[in-house]
């Protein structure tokens, strides 16, 4: 790979020299190939074929370690009838509307409260991001030990008299308490894409709607939520095909099963358990995946419209 | 104005005001005392909240074995701390060498994705060839593509290839990420054309254009897509979870998460691990926090 690079840049090194051309953009025919080659190669192999063959693979009955046949819709068909398939549904769905709205509201105040250049603020911002730095698996066991029955969190909660609660043992705590993990690991993330939009709101907004006699929550409302709002877009949008396709804290939280009786199981989750392996159902796999693809466009398109609405 | 120049300016603020000291805001009026004391109040809940985890779990993992880690209410400092656990979790699992793996994985995804994508973002935003185009949509649609539905083809591709359960099979799907090309390709379009052109004038190729023109004037963003790549690599969960089989070549995530489903009873061993874990992505980012912010807010503000 670099020696091939190296011949090619001399070779061109020398033609290019010699034409007496004076237009940046011309040069050999080969050389803009050669910069885009690498990425090209490793898009074009590990991200669209993998996606093309997934979209394929779904019309198959193909496993790990036979080709499989064209089944038509048969996968499609199962999925209607399978009840895991509907339990990983209403979860990643539930995720969505549990987790957005939190994602779109508290970053925003949390970037409006680290905004102000006040003495150490610079460390407070950095501290906020570190749960953003850490990868999701120390995220998970951290949170798996705050919230286990004899945990953190139900020490403290025993100390002021409410007693123990069990987050991790309940189908539907768990859920929450994952979806809890998810918004305390992203709030530092979108409080970055915040603080860039806040920067760019004029002043004088602020200024004349003080002169206005407007309090501090009459401002954000009037003035800031409306500078803003296409960043709440954007979050809106990012944070709910993320949270659609949640995997990892669920796992991590839950087990590899999904709780108890499989309950807290996401479509992702369902996934990677009936995809891998060494009698994984490719084909089957492949066909959840394509419901989760469909899912997160019509999400994207979703909010991309309420934006356009709401312009109009 | 980007969020790292707005701290520098800080300090000056606060020395401009020569009788008393005075804390401004960001527009140079002066801030109220209440309104200052419940803004500190505020941020230090918050700080409490984000960081009090990982406190707690270092302090978890400091306590030593007759020492009850479950007491009611909680005890937050360690009585007698020890380095025993750390000691402990290497006997139990080979944490080192997943350490040294997850090295060797996202050492290899900073040089990859710096190489290759300010290479092709230099073709997408600098030279003019047929097919431009179609180069610039295919990193857009590669950048849609949601990773985790693709995730199973990806793994049956890498089998065709003979690279699962390889550290090289982790690395390559994400080896040049397509959003990482959108970056550069973004920082080039913002250098003015005039410079390259003189270059050009003095008879400089595409290549010394390239790298003694184009690469150094985009070192921020460069920073940025490093940073990130070393993160993404160092945290990543799902894809090595399913393309590693092999416990020898584990990465540091898939052998925690082995650690914590073997030794589950033991919270100061799985909080050992999570503390090796952390902590030199802690560090590294307070390294780089300066380059990164400032990267971050331009890209935002530009992009």
């Amino acid at each position: 790979m670099a020696s091939s690079s190296s011949t090619a840049s001399s070779g061109t090194a020398a033609r290019g020299a010699s034409s007496g051309a004076v237009r940046v953009r011309r040069q050999l025919p080969t050389s803009p190939w050669l910069f885009a080659a690498p990425g090209l190669l490793v898009v074009g192999i590990f991200i669209l074929y993998p996606f093309v063959s997934t979209l394929v693979n779904a019309f198959t009955d193909r496993r790990t370690l036979i080709p499989g046949e064209f089944v038509g819709l048969a996968n499609f068909r199962e999925l209607l009838h399978d009840e895991m398939f509907w339990i990983g549904l209403r979860n990643s769905t539930l995720y969505v509307l549990g987790v957005v709205p939190a994602l779109v509201l508290l970053p925003l105040l949390l970037a409006l409260l680290v905004q102000k250049n006040i003495p150490g603020i610079a460390f407070f911002r950095s501290a906020f991001y570190t749960p953003v730095v850490a990868s999701i698996v120390v995220v998970g066991l951290i949170w798996v030990w705050l919230l286990d029955e004899r945990g953190l969190v139900n020490s403290l909660l025993e100390t002021i008299g409410v007693g123990r609660i069990g987050f991790l043992s309940d189908q539907w705590l768990l859920l929450l308490s994952a979806m809890a993990v998810t918004v305390w690991k992203g709030l530092g993330y979108y409080m970055i894409i915040y603080l860039a939009a806040l920067a760019n709101v004029p002043r004088e907004l602020h200024e004349a709607a003080s002169v206005d006699g407007a309090g501090a929550f009459r401002r954000f409302l009037t003035v800031t939520v409306p500078a803003v709002r296409s960043t709440m877009v954007l979050v809106g949008a990012l944070s709910s095909v993320a949270a659609f396709k949640v995997f990892s804290e669920v796992y991590l939280m839950a087990g590899p099963d999904g709780g108890p009786a499989g309950e807290d199981t996401t479509l992702v989750m369902l996934v990677q358990r009936t995809g891998t392996g060494l009698t994984g159902r490719v084909g089957y796999a492949s066909a959840i995946s394509v419901v989760v693809f469909v899912v997160t466009v019509a999400l994207m398109l979703l909010v991309l419209r309420a934006d356009r609405k709401e312009d109009a | 104005m980007s969020v790292a120049e707005k701290v520098r300016e800080a300090p000056a603020a606060v020395a401009a005001a020569p009788r008393r000291k005075r804390v401004t805001d960001e527009h140079g009026r002066s801030v109220r005392v209440w309104e200052l004391a419940l803004r500190y109040l505020l941020l230090i809940a918050v700080l409490a909240l984000t960081v009090g985890p990982f406190v707690w779990q270092l302090s978890t993992s400091l306590k030593g074995p007759t020492e009850d880690i479950f007491s009611s209410p909680p005890k937050f400092l360690p009585s007698d701390p020890t380095l025993h656990n750390y000691e402990r979790v290497a006997d139990t699992i080979p944490v080192w060498d997943y350490a040294f793996n997850s090295l060797k994985v996202a050492t290899t995804n900073v040089v990859t994705n710096c190489v290759g994508s300010a290479l092709a973002g230099y073709a997408l935003a600098r030279l003019r060839y047929g097919g431009r185009k179609v180069t610039t949509l295919v990193f857009i649609l590669a950048m849609l593509v949601p990773v985790e539905g693709i995730i199973i083809a990806q793994f049956t591709t890498m089998r065709e290839l003979g690279l699962n359960n390889t550290l090289i099979g982790v690395v390559l799907p994400g080896c040049i990420g397509a959003m990482n090309v959108l970056l550069m390709r973004n920082a080039f379009l913002n250098l003015p054309y005039e410079i390259e052109e003189a270059a050009y004038v003095d008879g400089a190729n595409v290549w010394q254009r390239f790298l003694r023109i184009a690469l150094p004037s985009v070192k921020g963003t460069l920073a940025v897509v490093a940073i990130f790549a070393f993160m993404g690599a160092w945290d990543d969960f799902l894809w090595p979870l399913i393309v590693l089989s092999d416990p020898d070549k584990f990465t540091l995530t898939i052998g925690l998460n082995y650690l914590h489903g073997t030794f589950a009873n033991d919270e100061r061993l799985v909080a050992a691990g999570t503390i090796i874990a952390v902590a030199p992505l802690i560090a590294l980012f307070a390294c780089l926090q300066r380059y990164f912010f400032r990267g971050v807010g331009e890209g935002a503000v530009k992009g």
